[in-house]
């Protein structure tokens, strides 16, 4: 596990997040949660001409979750569903620029899964195996 | 003179390092840690007599059944028991309460009859009867919780034994809260609406003396993993007279006296309920384990514990920023070696990581209460720490520094 785990950038992620709250506008929103830490977690996403124009987020959980979530979102804004539909680990351990190791790894993917999902629902393709994974 | 320092020096796995740091484990309640004389044990039986069990007539195998039947004596003698007839050994204390359900359950247990829990219960001692009750068409009852949830409402209790439940089933002390209930009284009161009891003893054996017969229930659930033994092993304890009416649920060797192409008559207790070839390794780890419990005595291992959690209580309250859950330190005598905080404004899986990185090992999580803890926090999730013979008031210490840390990182402020 990387030593900085709780690296100030990641806190202050925590603290001061990008694109909490709710999208009255939304064209799809997908919840999800994780029973076993109580990490639970909306995703609004806004579509337009085949990239999302927007994208927010509520839920309550840990460092991890809350703050990859902010991050998350803040660097997806523009891309193509196409670009979101191909995002995997390695890409959110890039993003945060930590390994949370194998424990922490579910609340570190739980923004990136519900992302995901809320693209596949918005294009009504079904939910690829590499995101059930997450 | 009750010497945690030496007793610590029994378990190797506390001598390691984690994170560069003395290994301090406080999640006993989970699983104990294990030792040495423990560990030797099965490793003598599997370097000089494994063979199996209540068969085989040469030297080895019965030195093993001997093995075998000394753990059930010496189970049956640590919590008051009558005899071997009464300890059924099973895989833990889950499947212990699960073979309650699908055996006396099964056949007692009708449409409309009430089953009544409580809402401190661990998951084992819910889903079983949530699938009981569903499958009978029966009620699940819950007596509600009192003053700051720490306590089961003894009021609320009578007035559900009022519905006449068939079945009272209530832990001794609870996993999340560290309450020790009443359960000599809680029996008694079960007893008189006609109801029988069980008593999940999963906290409360491994930490305290526990008197089946004292108490007067009728079933008793306890893991062997949580006392000192290894994981697979634990036991049921029954009354003779109820264990002789129920019926078997695993059909196979070793719990029949004969079969024949029509049909099969059933082996005396214990063994009627333990078909197949046992856990013998666990059996005779537990044995070993009750061994170094009764070394010590179980009076000197609650005493030691509650003189712990009188002491992390203490230390926790001078911290604005923690919260624990469950009885007060005033009233220690009703609360176990388990400890639920939380730090206000981390969230406890945060806490849990950081104390790793400090060497100390928490739980964090919903305990397997869920219906409880999502009473408690809005998180669904807490912190745990829990105490064992290992344990000692420089593990509390290092606890406390390491919530400096953590109220540090996550830039809490008092």
């Amino acid at each position: 596990m990387s030593e900085n785990i709780y690296a100030d950038e990641l806190i202050d992620e925590y603290e001061h997040p990008h694109n909490k709250g709710s999208l009255s506008d939304a064209d799809v929103h997908v919840h999800n949660d994780n029973p076993l830490c109580g990490d639970e977690l909306t995703i609004y996403v806004k579509v337009g001409g085949g990239a999302l124009k927007d994208v927010k987020f509520e839920g309550s959980g840990c460092v991890i979750s809350m703050g990859t979530a902010g991050k998350l979102t803040e660097s997806v804004k523009g891309k193509s569903l196409a670009e979101i539909e191909a995002l995997g680990v390695p890409d959110i351990v890039t993003l945060i620029g930590i390994d949370p190791g194998p424990a922490r790894l579910k609340c570190a993917t739980l923004s990136l899964r519900t992302l995901k999902e809320a693209v596949f629902l918005y294009q009504h393709k079904a939910v690829d195996e590499a995101t059930k994974r997450l | 003179m009750f010497d945690a320092e030496r007793i610590r020096r029994d378990f190797p796995i506390l001598s390691t390092a984690s994170h560069g740091k003395r290994f301090v484990y406080l999640d006993s309640a989970a699983t104990s840690q294990k030792p040495k004389s423990v560990i030797d044990a099965i490793v003598d039986y599997y370097n000089t007599y494994n063979a199996n069990i209540n068969r085989g007539v040469y030297e080895i195998s019965e030195r093993a059944t001997d093995a075998f039947i000394a753990s059930k004596e010496k189970l049956a003698k640590f919590i008051g028991a009558h005899g071997i007839e009464e300890t059924i050994y099973v895989r833990n204390a889950t499947e212990a309460l699960n073979l309650v359900a699908l055996s006396w359950g099964e056949r007692n247990i009708k449409s409309g009859d009430h089953i009544l829990i409580t809402e401190m219960e661990h998951h084992s001692n819910i889903v079983p009867w949530q699938m009981l009750a569903k499958r009978k068409g029966a009620v699940l009852d819950y007596v509600k919780l009192t003053h700051g949830m720490a306590y089961l409402d003894m009021e609320d209790l009578e007035a559900k034994l009022e519905k006449s439940p068939k079945l009272v089933s209530v832990t001794h002390v609870s996993n999340v809260l560290g309450t020790v209930n009443d359960v000599k009284r809680i029996t008694k009161l079960a007893h008189e609406c006609g109801a029988t009891v069980l008593i999940d003893g999963a906290q409360s054996v491994p930490h305290m003396r526990v008197d089946v017969a004292a108490i007067g229930c009728d079933f008793m659930a306890l893991s062997g993993h949580k006392m000192l033994a290894p994981t697979g092993i634990g036991a049921l304890y029954g009354r003779r007279e109820l264990l002789e009416a129920m019926e078997p649920v695993l059909g196979g060797g070793d719990m029949i006296r004969s079969v024949s192409m029509h049909g099969a008559t059933w082996n005396d207790l214990p063994w009627k309920f333990e078909a197949g070839t046992s856990n013998i390794e666990g059996a005779i780890g537990l044995g070993a384990a009750l061994d170094y419990l009764d070394g010590i005595g179980m009076d000197s291992v609650r005493e030691h514990e509650q003189e712990l959690t009188r002491y992390a209580m203490d230390r926790f309250s001078e911290i604005n920023a923690v919260s624990v859950f469950g009885p007060p330190a005033s009233d220690i005598e009703n609360r176990s070696g388990v400890m639920a905080f939380a730090i206000k404004g981390v969230h406890p899986h945060d806490v849990a990581t950081i104390f790793d990185r400090e060497g100390i090992a928490i739980r964090a999580g919903h305990h397997c209460a869920m219906p409880l803890v999502t009473q408690l926090v809005t998180e669904k999730a807490l912190s745990r720490m829990s105490f064992y013979i290992y344990n000692t008031k420089e593990d509390v210490d290092r606890v406390v520094d390491a919530v400096g840390v953590v109220k540090r990182i996550m830039r809490i402020k008092d």
